[in-house]
């Protein structure tokens, strides 16, 4: 069962690697691209780009995070350790795409409110951020112990729809059909539907 | 025939050359130049140029760099991504090209890049360019009036409109492969906007011929409308009575009019227009209001007297 084993041999790798080396790496990435804002490696428009890469690697983690369990069950692969790790630096990444928005790309106050409350896209975005929140501030074993499994997992099941969110506004901002978005979005869906697939033997007993 | 109208610029207006090359060509192209004259001055590219005659109708706002316009473009028939025309326009063969003009019109036919040029006087203008996404730039074209070339192939009383179409060669032009639009791009404007004088075609930009991603070696300028109405590598002209399809238009009209009228009072449904940002300002730039018809109010504000531009747009 080649499978198999290439899949335990990934978990071999991956049991020696600690969950806490993501969030050394995480900020790398963050400063490396504002670095380039600064110095013209983004572009002609480096707001709108460091706005977009933040974005887009906030979205790509959600993914990557809401990959876990199917890749559990499907190929065998244990990346369990990870995912509170990539779900706060997704957080993270979230963050620093609105504040790069706040204060770079709209910067006063009016013109925010005004788009977050006319701008569907804008509107979504938030809510994803919202229903994001609730999340990072329980992402810990304190927490976890506090509010109980039962409880602390239906909370967490949030991140569905937080991810939802995440891919409709992406698909929303673009002009024209745009292939990316779509492709993300599509993603999405297809790691949500796989956690309604009836439960049979499991693959990689 | 350009000049044909006034306005109460000068052309001591006119922004000097060495006025508008930005600190950053200064500092390259001193060096270059340095370099270049300690040699035995050996010219530039930027000192064998299209020889373009200034313009009453110039901005005097500072153009962009070069290299802003050129890496900065949306050309989606070379994909989506800003970069991606530069990345991927070289590959538009533009030699030879020619516009089938046609339609309403009393000499329609396949005219050649060179017979269009030819008698044509080519002027530097320098015109505020305002995306529909909200950002700016300040682009030194080279070109000539679009009614230039209409009164030379004679437009027919019945013609109420100009059409454009831009290439379709999906060997060369590779993002017409993905549905992203329904190629040919389409645009169009109404007789009397085409026939504005602010109106122009452009061959060149920075007294160069037009690099490939900005939509060589024919595009449309329209100033004061947003910038995919200007349209690219036009291959096509048609005058005709009645209102021709128009691409962003067909793709989502409740979001693209016609019109499109830089207008900072009717907003995008899906983001506002009454703010943008220059490009080429760097990580700190602020947004600047956006003007009504981009600046060119007193310009073209006639042309659409006694319509509703919240209906119309």
């Amino acid at each position: 069962m080649a499978r198999i084993s290439v899949s335990q041999h990934i978990n071999d790798v991956v049991r020696r690697v600690p969950a806490g080396l993501l969030y050394i790496l995480a900020p790398l990435p963050a400063i490396w691209w504002f670095y380039q804002g600064l110095t013209g490696g983004l572009g002609p428009e480096p707001i709108r780009s460091l706005e977009h890469l933040y974005g887009e690697l906030a979205l790509q983690l959600l993914i990557a995070g809401l990959a876990v369990t199917p890749l559990r069950r499907f190929a065998g692969l244990n990346l369990l350790k990870f995912r509170r790790a990539l779900g706060l630096v997704a957080f993270g990444y979230v963050v620093l795409h609105l504040t790069v928005w706040l204060v770079l790309d709209m910067g006063v106050w009016s013109r925010i409110w005004a788009d977050i409350v006319k701008r569907p896209y804008i509107t979504i975005g938030m809510a994803g951020l919202a229903a994001l929140l609730p999340l990072a501030v329980t992402s810990n074993n304190l927490s976890l112990r506090r509010l109980g499994p039962v409880r602390w997992r239906g909370l967490h099941r949030l991140t569905y729809l937080a991810v939802l969110l995440g891919g409709a506004h992406y698909v929303m901002l673009v002009k024209g059909w745009q292939i990316e978005p779509i492709l993300y979005l599509g993603l999405i869906l297809a790691l949500l539907a796989a956690r309604l697939l009836p439960r049979r033997g499991r693959v990689a007993a | 025939m350009a000049g044909r109208w006034r306005n109460d610029l000068n052309y001591s207006d006119v922004t000097p050359k060495q006025g508008f090359l930005n600190r950053r060509q200064l500092m390259a192209g001193g060096a270059a130049l340095g370099g270049a004259l300690a040699m035995g001055g050996i010219a530039g590219p930027a000192l064998a140029g299209l020889g373009a005659k200034p313009s009453v109708y110039s901005t005097d706002a500072a153009p962009n760099a070069l290299e802003d316009i050129t890496n900065y473009c949306n050309f989606y028939e070379f994909g989506t991504g800003k970069d991606d025309p530069a990345k991927h326009a070289e590959k538009l063969t533009t030699d030879p090209w020619s516009v089938k003009i046609d339609g309403l019109v009393d000499r329609p036919g396949d005219y050649s890049f060179d017979d269009i040029m030819s008698g044509v006087e080519l002027e530097e203008r320098i015109y505020r360019f305002r995306c529909v996404e909200a950002w700016s730039m300040v682009v030194p074209w080279v070109g000539f009036e679009l009614a230039d070339l209409l009164a030379r192939v004679g437009v027919r009383s019945e013609a109420k409109y100009v059409g454009f179409e831009t290439l379709v060669r999906p060997a060369e032009m590779w993002a017409q492969n993905r549905a992203i639009l329904d190629w040919p791009y389409r645009e169009g404007l109404r007789l009397d906007e085409a026939m504005h004088p602010l109106t122009i075609l452009a061959t060149g930009l920075y007294d160069e011929p037009l690099p490939k991603q900005n939509g060589a070696p024919l595009r449309l300028v329209v100033p004061w409308k947003y910038g995919f109405k200007s349209i690219k590598s036009i291959v096509r002209i048609t005058l005709s009575a009645d209102q021709p399809p128009t691409s962003w238009n067909m793709a989502n009209g409740r979001e693209y009019g016609f019109y499109s009228n830089v207008n900072p009072q009717v907003d995008h449904p899906r983001w506002s227009q009454a703010s943008e940002r220059l490009v080429g300002g760097g990580l700190f730039a602020k947004r600047v209001p956006t003007l009504m018809f981009n600046g060119y109010e007193d310009e073209v504000a006639g042309l659409y007297d006694g319509m509703n531009l919240s209906r119309s747009f």
